[in-house]
């Protein structure tokens, strides 16, 4: 077990101010100073100064969440789609006819919004319009492409990239296995998903060749682009796992940097937006701020034991959240 | 660490099998109306029969998944990984999962999914596997449904369900029909699935430190007695009809089988592994279930392992008591399991 005491990374622990949750935090996201973390039961949590206002909106788990900085869209097992503003207020934007469980929500250009329930993905346009594709399994990952008006779908055995706006069938990226989340790198080149198996799976998009990147002990269930693009910042090791994504062949036949050891798994990361640095929060309870140039160290949140299970940054990087398993809560000014 | 939190409890988890019509509806009804003061989460298959009546029902779709490391019995089920992730939001709504199966499944994928996912395993355990049985038509079953065989092979608990609709020889022989294929699980009797849920949650079955119970069971659980086990394993693989003084019948299951092996003698444990590991990779696809209390030479624990398919878990469990017989104890269950080279395998690993 490390001996903390001896261990010489300077603190910021002393400087968090402590939210109260409760329950386990399963998001976080700002509108502009504003954090807000998402529970995963019922409700959002607005901190705004010395308030915390909790928001209930839906009947049960949140199972997924996202926002663009203008709104927070929700997916919840009442099979409701929901978004929220700002100041709290919230409407139903959809409900699973089935009450299927919405576990997959993702934002897109122009008001877009993205939702799974069991194996149907649906897209409203900005302009309200209603799409549907029927995956050949559930759905388990969602995102828009970066450019251009396409949604990543990941399934078991690959992923469609589907044109939601065309009538061309989805383009098919394969690879045997069951695919739990999805990814584009923000140059819209890259393709890369999340697996069953301890590993990811990425696709460079022009020609569809393969990339395996393996080596962790879990799987992987936090991603996270730096703001220069150049990096994929992973959980599932005991260190941050960075795939180099510049380049035209991104990761292929090179190797990961690795910072931030600890004897505890990482569980969640979240990229600086925009600085050469990551938010680390690990399964025993540690947040780190690692410096991805030289990998020093700076801890946010000490070891408890509580893995921690969100993290979010404001828009300017000034304001780093995170929340735990446990309900444990903290914003920190950097 | 002195700050570490307490680890939490992980939640157990009941798997409900059954064929199609032999009341598992009915016993996850009745687990859920007993006025117990428990709450469950139940995960239901997608063409699950209406009217449970429980807060907390989820839907499953069943989705079974290889993983992708070549071994093709390595399958999980896609669905439980989101779905146990899912409920996990909501813990302390719920104290204990029940998965009621569909009656043409597999219990392996269901039992895998909790060993081969990380998550999975760390906030959930996997009490028992629970098969109820018609006894009108479980042995029409066992010939024409490989899936109802497959349940009754897998199953730590059996329910033979409808014990009212025949008569006590179609009884006898139905449960002697059972015990060629799993002589190891508790075996019930019960009309309209009566039973007391305490025979059916909280059992413990892939807990390490529970192996204890593998001693064959050829009676049911209601008349259970002393029986001589080398004795009737020697009947057991006869393919003649035998009544013993007890008046069961024992048969010979042309495809589903168990082996099991008793020896006195302290085992090596740098042959023992190996050998079992190379067992479970090349017949791991036929064998169900194996389970096992090991005694290795020079070493004052007492060794136990469990698995499922390919998949063994093992530990140390505890130091052997002074009055205890230090004997090691295993058992496979399967399909046409390859009876003389487990044996010579296991004799070989003898220290």
């Amino acid at each position: 077990m490390t001996d903390i005491s001896s261990a010489p990374i300077p603190s910021l622990a002393g400087r968090v101010r402590k939210v109260t949750a409760g329950v386990p935090v399963v998001g976080i996201h700002f509108f502009s100073r504003t954090p807000v973390f998402v529970l995963g039961e019922e409700a959002l949590l607005y901190v705004r100064g010395d308030d915390e206002d909790r928001v209930a909106i839906h009947g049960g788990a949140i199972l997924a969440s996202a926002s663009d900085g203008d709104r927070i869209v929700t997916g919840g097992d009442d099979g409701k789609l929901i978004v929220s503003d700002a100041d709290g207020a919230h409407e139903v934007i959809a409900t699973d006819d089935k009450k299927r469980w919405v576990d997959q929500v993702a934002l897109g250009p122009d008001g877009a919004v993205a939702w799974s329930a069991g194996k149907t993905a649906h897209v409203r346009t900005g302009k309200g319009e209603l799409r549907a594709y029927e995956a050949p399994s559930t759905v388990a990952g969602l995102c828009f492409a970066p450019k251009g008006f396409r949604v990543a779908v990941a399934h078991y055995n690959g992923v469609s990239f589907w044109f939601p706006n065309a009538s061309a069938a989805p383009e098919k990226f394969e690879w045997k296995g069951s695919h739990l989340g999805v990814t584009i790198s923000p140059d819209g080149k890259f393709l890369v998903t999340t697996m069953q198996e301890s590993t990811l799976h990425g696709w460079r998009i022009a020609d569809a060749k393969h990339m395996r990147m393996s080596g962790y002990s879990a799987r992987v269930r936090s991603l996270s682009w730096t703001s220069d693009a150049k990096f994929l910042a992973t959980s599932g090791s005991e260190q941050l796992i960075l795939w180099p994504f510049d380049g035209k062949d991104g990761p292929m036949g090179r190797q990961p940097t690795l910072l931030a050891r600890s004897e505890a798994r990482v569980s969640v990361v979240a990229c600086h937006p925009r600085q050469p640095v990551a938010a680390v929060g690990y399964a025993d309870g540690a947040v780190w701020l690692v410096r991805l140039d030289d990998g020093a160290l700076i801890e946010a949140r000490g070891v408890d034991g509580d893995p921690v299970s969100a993290l979010g940054w404001d828009k300017t990087g000034q304001l780093l959240a995170f929340g735990t398993e446990g309900g444990d809560a903290g914003v920190l000014t950097l | 660490m002195t700050a570490t939190a307490a680890k939490p409890e992980k939640i157990p988890v009941t798997v409900l099998t059954g064929y199609l019509g032999a009341g598992k509806t009915t016993l996850l009804n009745r687990i859920l109306s007993e006025p117990h003061g428990k709450k469950f989460a139940v995960i239901v298959n997608e063409f699950g029969e209406i009217g449970i009546d429980n807060e907390l029902v989820v839907n499953a779709d069943e989705e079974v998944f290889e993983m992708n490391n070549g071994c093709i019995c390595c399958t999980v089920r896609g669905d439980l990984v989101r779905i146990i992730d899912g409920l996990m939001r909501r813990k302390g709504k719920f104290d204990a999962i029940i998965v009621e199966t569909t009656g043409l499944a597999d219990p392996a994928p269901v039992a895998q999914t909790f060993f081969m996912d990380e998550n999975v395993g760390a906030k959930t355990k996997l009490d028992a596997v629970v098969t109820v049985a018609d006894a009108m038509w479980l042995k029409d079953r066992l010939k024409d449904a490989p899936e109802a065989k497959n349940q009754i092979a897998f199953a730590d608990v059996i329910l033979l369900n409808k014990a009212d609709l025949v008569t006590p020889a179609e009884l006898a022989e139905v449960e002697a029909r059972i015990r060629a294929i799993n002589p190891y699980a508790k075996l019930h009797r019960t009309e309209r699935a009566k039973i007391d849920i305490a025979e059916v949650l909280g059992r413990n079955a892939f807990d390490l430190d529970r192996i204890l119970d593998i001693e064959p069971a050829f009676l049911t659980a209601d008349n259970a007695h002393d029986h001589d086990h080398d004795h009737a394993h020697d009947h057991y693989h006869d393919h003649h009809h035998h009544h013993h003084g007890d008046g069961l019948k024992h048969y010979h299951d042309e495809d589903m089988q168990s082996v099991s092996i008793n020896t006195d003698k302290p085992l090596n444990p740098d042959k023992f592994f190996p050998w079992v590991q190379d067992l479970v990779a090349t017949e791991g696809k036929d064998i169900l279930r194996c389970k096992g209390i090991l005694s290795f030479k020079d070493d004052p624990e007492r060794f136990v392992f469990q698995g499922v398919h390919m998949i063994l878990d093992g530990d140390h469990q505890r130091a052997w008591k002074d009055d205890e017989k230090r004997s090691s104890r295993l058992v496979f269950i399967g399909r046409h399991l390859p009876e003389d080279k487990i044996r010579k395998g296991f004799e070989a690993c003898i220290a």
